[in-house]
Formats: structure tokens, sequence, C-alpha cells
């Protein structure tokens, strides 16, 4: 077994190639801009410091940015969502609480589970990046839609890669 | 001290993620140039009206020598359109517009907020698009160049001064016509340096330095200020001191200008680089 520390390194940096050598370049339309590197926020362990949480999200985003020449709008983005994540964890438990020795992922806690808890914050990540871009107010159905859009899309993405990866692990 | 050592230990999740998100706002305000752009347009809204309240008071405090220097401005202005008619027959006899031989044009506006203190200082002025100002227009004052619009709103807009770090403008001594780059070292409000004037060339203190006219931006033969001080530090060129003529703590009206034929200018620029 791995060190899960160097395991989540090893995700973030596949994660951040992944974004930016192969999705950056994906351009289905204006409407379609999937972010799929914040699975790695997703799938942070449970006991993750909440301190911890935070700092990972600004390098994970900073990190981006720094691909996309954009200094912190995705740092901003996904602080923002990693702010998020303890409060979105306690609000769709499916028990009492989570059990030690589980982590966030589909085949712990089920499809409905995962795909709630990744729509909601992918959601609350797209929306903060999304405005945050247009930096207007005057656009805002149209910055809407392509939050939705985005989010589905990412989601789709994400869950994809669950069912991919993870799906001999016992 | 140690209820807030409690505190800061109770709240350390919430404190670090206000201290990440400050961090990565200022940096993306300061970094990206729309949203910086975007993000000044709302504050000038804002403070620009404020400002106008405040200098419309304090006009009136030098009412008296800002009606003198129009005063000569006037007698200034009346020699050169004289002059001008004179000489230009075609600008009343010839059948094309006379739009077709103006190559500059100027909008008054006042300064109501501006900084001569900091690294990077820019001014407002209270007039905007509506009355046809653009970003890289020229900005002067009778007594020479005051720096070039960066962004404008409806009302109002920005101008960098020449008293910043970022500002460049190519000048050249009027006697013979050398020219090199002008720009603010930063120190003193009073004093620019002029480089790349070549070593062999006489220049002595007194002499005037104008805009290059090269620019597109600014007319040719505006005055920026004379040499104060010349030496040549290692290298084929001179390190020029110039004494601005302007002063910038007493701005109150300033001129800006519009070149008619820059976009023909550039188009032709552009097309003869490709």
């Amino acid at each position: 077994m791995i060190n899960p520390v160097s395991r989540n390194i090893f995700r973030m940096f596949i994660l951040i190639l992944f974004q930016v050598l192969v999705l950056n370049n994906i351009q289905v339309s204006s409407f379609i801009n999937p972010y799929m590197y914040v699975l790695f926020i997703l799938l942070l362990p449970f006991e993750t410091p909440r301190w911890l949480l935070l700092i990972s999200g600004f390098a994970i985003g900073i990190s981006i940015d720094l691909f996309v020449n954009t200094p912190g709008m995705h740092t901003s983005a996904t602080v923002f969502m990693a702010f998020l994540r303890p409060y979105v964890l306690k609000f769709i438990m499916p028990h009492d609480e989570y059990e030690s020795g589980t982590y966030p992922r589909l085949y712990y806690f089920g499809f409905t589970w995962f795909l709630k808890y990744s729509l909601v914050l992918v959601f609350l990540h797209h929306t903060f990046l999304f405005y945050v871009e247009v930096f207007r107010i005057t656009f805002f159905f149209h910055t809407m839609l392509r939050v939705m859009l985005s989010t589905l899309f990412s989601v789709f993405l994400i869950i994809l890669s669950q069912f991919f990866i993870y799906r001999k692990q016992k | 001290m140690r209820n807030l050592l409690r505190i800061i230990i109770l709240y350390h999740f919430q404190i670090l993620f206000i201290i990440l998100e400050v961090i990565s706002i200022s940096l993306l305000i300061n970094q990206n140039n729309f949203q910086k752009a975007q993000f000044l347009n709302i504050t000038h809204k804002i403070t620009g009206r404020i400002y106008k309240k405040i200098n419309n008071t304090t006009a009136y405090l030098s009412l008296k020598k800002t009606n003198f220097r129009l005063a000569e401005e006037n007698a200034k202005l009346k020699n050169i359109i004289e002059r001008t008619y004179r000489s230009d027959e075609i600008f009343f006899f010839g059948e094309y517009d006379s739009l077709y031989h103006q190559h500059y044009f100027y909008t008054s506006a006042k300064v109501i907020n501006q900084t001569v203190n900091k690294q990077r200082n820019f001014l407002t002025l209270n007039k905007g698009s509506n009355v046809g100002i653009r970003p890289e227009m020229g900005v002067v004052s009778q007594d020479g160049v005051i720096g070039i619009v960066v962004s404008v709103s409806k009302q109002f807009s920005t101008v960098i001064s020449l008293l910043n770090l970022d500002f460049r403008v190519s000048a050249k001594l009027a006697k013979n016509n050398y020219f090199g780059s002008l720009h603010w070292n930063g120190k003193d409000y009073r004093k620019v340096k002029l480089d790349e004037i070549p070593y062999h060339i006489d220049v002595n203190k007194g002499d005037t330095v104008v805009t290059s006219g090269y620019s597109s931006i600014f007319p040719e033969g505006i005055t920026i200020g004379t040499v104060s001080n010349s030496e040549v530090k290692g290298g084929n060129f001179y390190e020029i001191e110039v004494d601005l003529s302007v002063d910038f703590k007493s701005l109150v009206y300033v001129e800006v200008i519009g070149n008619l034929q820059r976009k023909e200018q550039i188009e032709l620029e552009e097309s003869t680089n490709d």
C-alpha cells in the first residue's frame, strides 16, 4: 500500500496534467468548459485536517492558474470549494457519521450519494469560477447557463473516472 | 491575549479561508487586466462622484490662478489660429472636408483626482466616453505632457501619469531632433530621465525636450521640460535628467488629444511590418 500522502500528491499531479493537457484543449463550445481537477478535493480523505483542505485547494488552484495564466481565478474558486466541503459532507451524511477506514468514494457510499456530493461541490466551484471570470452582473443568465452545462459535463467526467479507476478494487 | 489565541485556534478554518481568498482575489485583480479594469470601473463610478463633489468646492480656491492661466492660454491660441489660417489656404478653399486636414483634436477636461507621491501615479478626469475620450489618447496641459488615458467610463477617465514607472514616451531634443525614451525613475515628481541619446551629441543645461510625435499619441513638439543635468555613464548613451515644465501638484485643467489619423497610421505601419 502506498502512503496516502504521496498517493494524493500523485493524484494531484495527474489531475493537473490531465486538465491542462487534455481538457483545456477540448473546446466544444463556449458553454462547456469542464474542470475536472476539482476531483482532487472531492477525493481527499475524511480525516484531512480542515486547514490542510484549504491549503490543498490553494495549491491545486494556483498550479492550474499558472498554466492557464489567470493568477487567482482558479485559486479563489478552489479555496472556496475546499472551504465548503466539510459543510456539504455534514449535510449529505448518510448515517450518523462517516465510518473510519472509509473514503469519499463511489463504491463506499453508492452512486446517489456520490452524485449528490460531487454535483453540489462542483456546482459551487463552477458558479464561483465563472462569475469571477466574467466579473460583471450583466451576463447573469448567460453565465448561469454556462455554469450549469459545464457542471453537468464535469460531474459526468468525474463519475465516469470513478467507474473506470475503482472498478476492480473490492 | 490568551482569549485572542483561543479564538484564532477555534476559528482557524474560517480565518485561513479568508486569508487565502484575499490573497487569490488580490492576485486576480492585480494580475488580470480585464478584472482590473472592471474593478477600477466600478470603484471609479463611486469615488469619481465623491471627488467631483470635493473638487467643485476646492476649485474656487484656485480660481484666480486658473483664470490667469486660461487668459494666457487664450492669447497663445489666438496667435496660433491666425497664423494657421494665413499659411494654410487649402484649409479654407479646398474642396475637402475641413476634418480631412485636421490631424489632432483637443478636448478640455478637469483633473478631479490625482497622486504624485506613489510609484505608479494616475489622474482622474471629469470627462469620459460621453465626449469621445478613448483609451490611448494623450493628455497635456498648457505647460506640457501629462500622460495617456488608460481607461474610460461614461463620465470619467483615468490617465496614467508621466510620473508612473510603467510610463514611457518618445521624446527628442528640440534643437537637433535626436530622440530617445523618456521615463520617470520614481524619486522626484519634478524630474524625469531621458535615455538613448547618443553621446556624440552636444547636450547643454537648459536645452528643451519635446515630444517626438513618433508614438501617434502626442503631436510633435509639445514641451516636456528642460535638461538640468547630463552625463555619459558607460556605453554610448547620455543619461539626461530633465526638469519637468509641468507642476503636477497644481494641475487643474488639462487637454485630451485625439489623433484623427491614428488608426490609418497604425494600420499602414502594421501592414508594412507584416
